[in-house]
């Protein structure tokens, strides 16, 4: 499975189809079998640092951090910039100010995370993955809690980030957001059954096939989108 | 470009200040306070037995109950964030029972008493009670396979302190006229802390809580989660080790000079976390400061309330900390959360 560099790739599939493990695999957090190999390089072959450069990782209902504040939970993205002990460098504040900012969380950096609703720490815990700005990204189910309207500034960001040369993989259950990106790579029962365009005829074949055909896909106003099927 | 103006670095610099004043006043109360009241203060010019009281006894007790106090906020703010739980307790990896099952063999196989004043036989149990905790956080390493599964570690922990707390209450049945002695390391005090355990202490506290706050930015990763703290690039499993260490260490350090003293680690983290929400790099040092304002002003209490007889410094934490929990779960609960 090839994953392309500079495209955003979305990972769909049912419940339990291994969608997580196989970002986990991606992002070098799980042991496994074979190799991956990230921009020519085998992943195992790199320092953790280097890889925590080269690779951000959002992983699902990932924080107990109630008393750090959002600025502070930014701010550890950057740790794999930083040379141990060393305090943040003004480069640091650029990127996470840019990060908080771009996420729209930039307003309460000074709130702890315990105080803020589900969609207002997922933004903050979007910002940290951003911070790293890393050359991919591997985001589990970025849109959880996320109001549609920031849902929409998620897949506005994600194209902006593609567009400035980055690599997106996401896992996402929201497959109508999942079919604007450029590839969809369908899983079922931990394998990988399609992988392909978004707007190619045999993804949605494979979509309808993978969820049993209780969705359909359709064209509407110039995108595709699922529908149930009822 | 500095970091934007945040109230956080002003409210811990406040918290710290207000915290080592009082830490100044208690220094004074604590010298003052004793049998011999505040008689001893004001004739110690002239008096060499009223300076030697002070000297000998009321100053290191006062320092050595700060100094305990220090460890066991410290080995509760790391204990807290390495279990990612705000209910750790610097105890939770058997360190406390480990130490009573030390002091329990040794007056046990030696026959040494608690009350006895000279200071070979307090090295002997206190190096029994450090020994004890040692050898029961290794013990719940071995079972835990290691410090990779905090769940496991946690699990192992709970069964060590089960397993050593029955051997010691086995011993105390097999060795009854140990009991009273063996109650008072318990209930924990500060009445045998002298200038060497103060010292040990002080050495401890400085390497513990540099060592703690070196790795401060490996717990605020921690509280993102295992997997999130991996993807920074952190090594967790050296991490963890050394974490477990410097918990083990202060805890062990503390336990061994002050016997058991209760709840003084778990709130002294929650305390400071009322009045700031901050990283862990300020919360080892606040919650280190508490715990020896938390601890200094039981011992005080302790000495005064019932002057000039001594209540147990254990019994007063764990009434004061009892009741603090209390207020924390009836407040949290109240909020609609659970504790």
């Amino acid at each position: 499975m090839a994953l392309a560099k500079g495209r955003w790739t979305s990972i769909v599939g049912p419940n339990g189809a291994g969608k997580s493990t196989l970002l986990k695999v991606l992002a070098g957090l799980l042991r496994h079998e074979g190799e991956v190999v990230l921009l020519g390089q085998p992943l195992a072959a790199l320092r953790d640092r280097e890889r925590a450069r080269q690779l951000s990782w959002l992983g699902q209902n990932e924080s107990s951090a109630e008393d750090l504040n959002a600025y502070d939970v930014a701010m550890l993205g950057r740790l794999p910039h930083q040379p141990w002990l060393a305090p943040p460098s003004d480069a640091d504040h650029a990127a996470v100010e840019r990060a908080l900012r771009a996420t729209q969380a930039w307003e309460w950096r000074d709130r702890a995370l315990g105080q803020l609703s589900g969609g207002e720490r997922q933004r903050v815990l979007l910002a940290r993955a951003l911070a790293v700005e890393a050359q991919v990204l591997l985001m589990d189910e970025p849109l959880a809690n996320l109001d549609p309207p920031h849902q929409t500034d998620w897949l506005l960001m994600a194209r902006a980030l593609v567009a400035g040369g980055k690599t997106v993989v996401s896992v996402l259950h929201e497959i109508s957001i999942a079919l604007q990106a450029d590839e969809l790579v369908v899983m079922d029962q931990g394998r990988v059954t399609h992988q392909g365009a978004c707007t190619d005829a045999a993804t949605h074949r494979a979509l309808e096939e993978v969820f049993d055909h209780r969705i359909t896909v359709h064209q509407l106003s110039g995108q595709w989108v699922t529908l149930p099927k009822i | 470009m500095n970091r934007p103006a945040s109230g956080t670095h002003r409210k811990a610099f406040w918290l710290a200040g207000g915290l080592l004043l009082a830490s100044a006043a208690l220094l004074l109360l604590g010298i003052s306070v004793g049998s011999t009241g505040f008689d001893s203060v004001l004739n110690m010019r002239r008096d060499p037995q009223a300076l030697q009281i002070i000297e000998q006894i009321r100053l290191p007790r006062t320092a050595g109950a700060w100094l305990a106090g220090a460890l066991l906020g410290l080995a509760g703010a790391v204990a807290q964030g390495l279990f990612r739980n705000p209910l750790a307790d610097p105890y939770l990896l058997g360190s406390a029972s480990g130490a009573s099952l030390g002091v329990a063999l040794a007056m046990a196989l030696f026959g040494v008493s608690p009350l006895a004043t000279h200071w070979l036989a307090r090295v002997g149990l206190t190096g029994a009670a450090f020994a004890g905790a040692v050898a029961a956080v290794l013990l719940t390493l071995l079972l835990s396979k290691g410090v990779q599964h905090t769940l496991r570690l946690l699990l192992a922990g709970v069964i060590v302190g089960v397993v050593l707390g029955a051997l010691s209450s086995l011993i105390l049945l097999l060795t009854p006229d140990i009991m009273q002695a063996m109650q008072s390391f318990m209930l924990g005090s500060t009445a045998f802390v002298g200038w060497t355990a103060c010292a040990v202490m002080a050495a401890v506290f400085a390497a513990t809580l540099l060592a703690a706050w070196m790795m401060s930015r490996v717990l605020d990763g921690l509280a993102l989660g295992e997997a999130t703290a991996q993807s920074l690039g952190l090594q967790l499993p050296q991490m963890r080790a050394a974490l477990v260490a410097v918990l083990a260490l202060a805890t062990g350090t503390a336990v061994a000079q002050t016997g058991l003293i209760a709840f003084v680690g778990l709130a002294a983290p929650h305390l400071v976390r009322s009045v700031i929400k901050t990283t862990h790099g300020r919360l080892i040092l606040l919650a280190s400061l508490m715990g020896a304002v938390l601890l200094t002003s039981a011992d005080v209490l302790a000495r005064w309330l019932l002057a000039p007889q001594e209540l147990p410094v254990g019994v007063l934490t764990a009434v004061l900390g009892g009741g603090y929990l209390l207020w924390l779960m009836h407040r949290r609960t109240g909020r609609g959360a659970g504790l």
